[in-house]
């Protein structure tokens, strides 16, 4: 019994290890966005709340937990609840599989790829349940919206990481960047490079994110799926909308940037120069510049029309996705060095 | 092994209840989730027997897509009235009964110990990858089948897509190169008039 119990502790304390930077990361990566995107717009953005601002994350906290949380009388409570439990539960779930450097990662499985698949496929269940349990017209339509969207492009993302594991034969994610091991020339982002952006833009759709965020949609149906909550229940939501932005970033930097490897790899003198470095710094790194592109693209793109959104997905994103499959495939068979030999 | 227990217990006793609460719920949508809910204990006692691509496909494929799209039409459905109605548990429950005996009848035919062999799950070494295993037994000795099954499936896409595709004249399509060539002119004209002024 006490046998048992002891792994199991020492797997919660790991919980707890990727979790607590995980959620501090959400908060400042709320402060990031509305600072990156003032400066792209010129403006200040948040400086009131301690220096530079930097308090603004846990203020906002601070608020959204003492203000009550509404139960709409017409709504069905027990599934309005449950929705935004759902909505950070599969995004927080998700980083068990995320290898953060050589050996550090909690569940090292065989079927890592196809488990972030099956886990963010979840999250449509909260923008679903919620915007039905609301019983308001705005919410179910932001969750019907979001519902045919996100099916849409899960597509066109399995697509995309089949490309992966056929060419690192392997759908453990540890050993994805292991086979991209070799430097910057060596990681899949070049042979990969339309699957790279098919994955990105599928990425970008999944989590709602502005140019496709049709869920909310705040100058057509107000605030959509999340229109009738308040308080920590719309905390809930933003906080997992965005963990599982940064668990997009991380899962990109991973398969297409070669995770925790040095960039510098192979090139020598500059091998040397960074091999103090630990993996866990470039893997961050490289998940701070997709952190980085999300916001970049939030400020500058204007919402797609809701056709539109359907015919990028159906029409350009799945069969650029399926012509590579075949792509990928002749060049395996061909052994085309280095990447596939 | 303790835990292994546990877990297989919790999730198996879920499986029963969401199954039973399935039938029982007087909302659809309710009805829905419960399946969905279902899906997911399945998928656990499916790990636990080390058969991780199945289960994780099963999340992926009939949570993921199949039940979302269940729910977006139930939802959109005002299956109010039909909920509302009573009796209908009890008037459909002589066939329930018999169709449950029937697949009592079967399971037990079939997951008896000369047709199913080894009941204990026997646990693989850490390098066994599930998803390999059945590569290999689908490509190999199941090949024909897995074809049939194959162009079964792009028989049934045709088929679906044949069904409502209403040729060219009913249909409402956006040229989207029409529309990207827009020029201001199109749309727009300016008209130069002298202004009406205040009348005295």
């Amino acid at each position: 019994m006490l046998n048992e119990l002891i792994p199991l502790i020492w797997i919660i304390a790991k919980i707890l290890v990727i979790l607590i930077p995980v959620l501090i990361a959400v908060a400042y990566y709320t402060y990031a966005e509305r600072k990156v995107i003032g400066y792209i717009q010129v403006r200040i953005g948040p400086n009131r709340v301690g220096v530079f601002g930097l308090g603004q994350p846990i203020a906002d906290a601070v608020k959204l937990l003492f203000k009550e949380m509404i139960l709409p009388t017409a709504s069905n409570p027990i599934l309005f609840v449950i929705a935004p439990v759902i909505a950070i539960a599969p995004a927080l779930a998700a980083w068990a599989v995320i290898p953060f450097g050589d050996g550090l990662v909690l569940a090292n499985i065989n079927a890592g790829l196809l488990y972030i698949l099956a886990i963010t496929s979840l999250g449509v269940y909260s923008v679903l349940i919620s915007g039905w349990a609301s019983n308001s017209k705005y919410a179910f339509l932001g969750a019907m919206r979001s519902a045919a969207q996100v099916v849409s492009y899960e597509i066109a993302m399995g697509f995309a990481l089949v490309v992966v594991l056929m060419a690192a034969d392997s759908t453990n994610l540890s050993q994805i960047v292991l086979h991209q091991s070799g430097g910057f020339w060596h990681w899949f982002w070049l042979p990969l490079l339309p699957v790279f952006v098919v994955f990105f833009i599928s990425g970008v759709a999944e989590t709602n994110r502005l140019p496709f965020d049709m869920a909310e949609g705040e100058s057509e149906i107000v605030a959509g799926f999340h229109v009738e909550y308040s308080g920590i229940a719309f905390a809930c939501f933003f906080l997992g909308e965005y963990a599982s932005i940064i668990l997009i970033c991380a899962v990109t930097a991973t398969l297409f940037l070669g995770g925790w490897l040095s960039p510098f790899q192979g090139i020598p003198g500059l091998e040397q120069a960074f091999a103090f470095v630990p993996g866990l710094v470039w893997f961050v790194l490289k998940t701070w510049v997709f952190m980085f592109i999300f916001l970049w693209i939030r400020a500058t793109f204007p919402r797609y029309r809701y056709d539109q959104i359907m015919r990028l997905g159906w029409k350009i994103l799945i069969p650029v996705a399926v012509v590579w499959i075949a792509v990928i495939g002749i060049a395996i068979q061909l052994h085309i060095p280095p990447w596939f030999t | 092994m303790y835990i292994e227990q546990l877990v297989f217990i919790v999730s198996s006793a879920a499986l029963i209840g969401c199954a039973l609460m399935m039938v029982i719920a007087k909302n659809t949508v309710h009805s829905a989730l419960f399946l969905v809910m279902c899906f997911v204990a399945s998928a656990v006692l499916w790990i636990l027997l080390e058969a991780e691509f199945l289960a994780l496909i099963l999340i992926f494929v009939y949570v993921g897509a199949v039940m979302t799209l269940f729910l977006f039409v139930i939802m959109l459905l005002n299956l109010d009235i039909i909920s509302r109605e009573k009796g209908m548990f009890v008037r459909f429950l002589p066939i329930g009964i018999v169709l449950i005996l029937g697949m009592l009848a079967m399971m037990v035919y079939v997951i008896s110990p000369e047709h199913f062999g080894h009941l204990v799950p026997v646990h693989e070494s850490a390098d066994y990858s599930n998803i390999k295993e059945l590569g290999m037994v689908l490509y190999t000795q199941y090949v024909y089948p897995l074809e049939a099954a194959a162009a079964l499936l792009l028989v049934a896409i045709i088929a679906a897509v044949g069904l409502t595709f209403r040729g060219k004249a009913h249909r409402k399509a956006q040229n989207i190169n029409e529309q990207l060539l827009v020029k201001k002119e199109d749309r727009l004209t300016i008209l130069k008039m002298p202004s009406e002024g205040k009348e005295e």
